[in-house]
């Protein structure tokens, strides 16, 4: 028994969005009566953490601490329309849409305090912390809360607004086949190192290295666990995961937790992550979000470093133990493709 | 269906209910008792997610049959925090953002809460083994082994 190592790269653009149909993501919000801020999103967390992103994205474009900003993406029924959580599409989609729908709360706010404070609505801001004032003159100002409670009980005024993000339908041209499908890409770059046991099959990945681009990373940790977990999840798909083991034939298929195979806890690996923050045009604060390219890259990485290791060109996934051990008794033996 | 009584201590405090035979803890804890920190992921032992500690093991509660804890101590995640005060491996787990989705985490949080009991100077591999149990797909197990590594550390009153 041999153990060889072997090492794959990969690298992917990946798009934003699914631009047919128009794509379209709407977002309400409004202020209760003692100023705080409640955004209504249908968009669904699923742990991508569409909620921290969302709430700050209102926080900054309504100039109020984040403290005083609400998501709920609870029902659908009752929230606005979200073609939904998927396409990579939540950060920049959704982004887009509370930036809008902010914007017109703010401005709403500010004709109140404008009110209140008799001055032009065109000298106010917002200091970030809870307080409108005049530009220049900070001491003439009113907190969020009072204006919130004058537009309500005094002025009668709704803070609130209304946000959609929606791009032209791009159609199939029948001539040539060409569309528009997406408006940004992001992109990445995986290098993996791995090691297989030539009499066994098995592999066993050692370490990672990647970059991604994904805009500005607009929650930093955040985006950096879920490019960790996907990357595992990757690695997952590429080596373990099937419902079809023997596809087109659906026998041995495993219908639990138990003969579904996942790598456990015992079998993370290494992954340094770069993460090159390049603001993009168009996007909520420059951020595009990693989305569903935290995982797709992992696989042909995987496919070609095990190549790399024995010679063997797996074209179906997952790349199993008995796949690699066909593999290498097709050629004769295990061909390692260069010394690293 | 008739009803058995029965009465355990939960998170510290006597609770008494109703349950129908045959039915399981899961079931009972958040159903009858309205403890919904466990969650229900397969409902046949695989997943982790309902775990919860009797008499400081931990214990599926989906294949508990209710019944079996009568006089007994069973805590859950609800027991955890100190009033407003995170237990430190609910803040641990919150610091190194060891839950995307967050479903796998009371069954985590139960697992290694028992780990920590029994071994408060755990490896990596007892942290490892003690989570085997448990099944995560957000997160890629690093940060939920560096959290509890981290925990047992601050609990042991050592600077990390």
């Amino acid at each position: 028994m041999t153990i060889h190592k072997g090492r794959g790269f990969a690298c992917i653009n990946y798009p934003i969005g699914m631009n047919l149909g128009g794509d379209p993501s709407q977002a309400l919000v409004h202020s209760t009566p003692d100023g705080k801020f409640m955004v209504s999103l249908s968009a669904i967390d699923l742990g991508q953490g569409m909620k921290s992103v969302t709430r700050q994205i209102a926080a900054e474009t309504l100039g109020v601490p984040l403290a005083d900003v609400y998501v709920d993406t609870a029902d659908s029924d009752s929230g606005p329309h979200d073609m939904g959580s998927f396409a990579s599409r939540g950060t920049h989609r959704v982004g887009n849409a509370v930036i809008q729908a902010a914007k017109e709360a703010r401005n709403v706010m500010l004709e109140a305090a404008a009110e209140e404070l008799e001055v032009s609505v065109n000298d106010l801001e917002t200091d970030g912390k809870g307080n409108i004032q005049v530009k220049g003159a900070p001491s003439r100002s009113i907190t969020v809360s009072d204006t919130a409670i004058a537009a309500q009980f005094s002025q009668g005024r709704t803070i609130s607004g209304r946000g959609i993000f929606l791009i032209p339908t791009s159609d199939v041209d029948p001539d040539t086949g060409e569309m528009t499908p997406v408006s940004c890409f992001a992109h990445a770059a995986v290098v993996l190192d791995l090691q297989v046991d030539d009499e066994t099959g098995e592999v066993e990945v050692l370490e990672i290295n990647s970059a991604y681009e994904v805009g500005r990373a607009l929650n930093p940790k955040m985006v950096e666990q879920q490019l960790i977990g996907g990357a595992w999840m990757g690695v997952s798909h590429a080596l373990y995961e099937t419902t079809e083991p023997y596809y087109p034939d659906r026998s041995h298929g495993p219908v639990d937790f138990n003969q579904y195979l996942m790598p456990g806890p015992g079998e993370v690996f290494n992954h340094n992550v770069a993460v090159l923050e390049r603001p993009a045009e168009g996007a909520p604060y420059g951020g595009k979000g990693p989305g569903e390219m935290c995982a797709n890259p992992l696989l042909p990485a995987v496919a070609n470093a095990v190549y790399n290791a024995v010679g063997v060109r797996c074209d179906a996934l997952p790349i199993t133990p008995e796949k690699i051990l066909r593999g290498i008794m097709a050629n004769g033996g295990a061909k390692p493709q260069g010394v690293r | 269906m008739s009803k058995t009584p029965i009465q355990f201590t939960l998170n510290g405090k006597p609770t008494s209910v109703f349950v129908n035979g045959g039915a399981n803890l899961l079931e009972v804890l958040r159903r009858d008792v309205g403890d919904m920190t466990l969650k229900y992921g397969c409902g046949q032992g695989t997943c982790g997610t309902c775990t919860v500690l009797i008499d400081g093991e931990p214990h599926l509660g989906c294949l508990t049959l209710a019944e079996t804890v009568e006089g007994r101590q069973i805590e859950t995640v609800n027991g955890m925090a100190d009033g407003p005060e995170l237990h430190p491996l609910q803040k641990l787990f919150m610091e190194n953002f060891a839950a995307q989705c967050g479903f796998c985490t009371p069954g985590m949080l139960m697992a290694a809460s028992s780990l920590l009991n029994r071994n408060p100077n755990p490896s990596r591999e007892e942290v490892v083994e003690a989570i085997s149990g448990n099944i995560c797909r957000c997160t890629g197990y690093e940060p939920i082994i560096d959290a509890i590594l981290q925990a047992a550390s601050s609990l042991r009153g050592r600077a990390f």
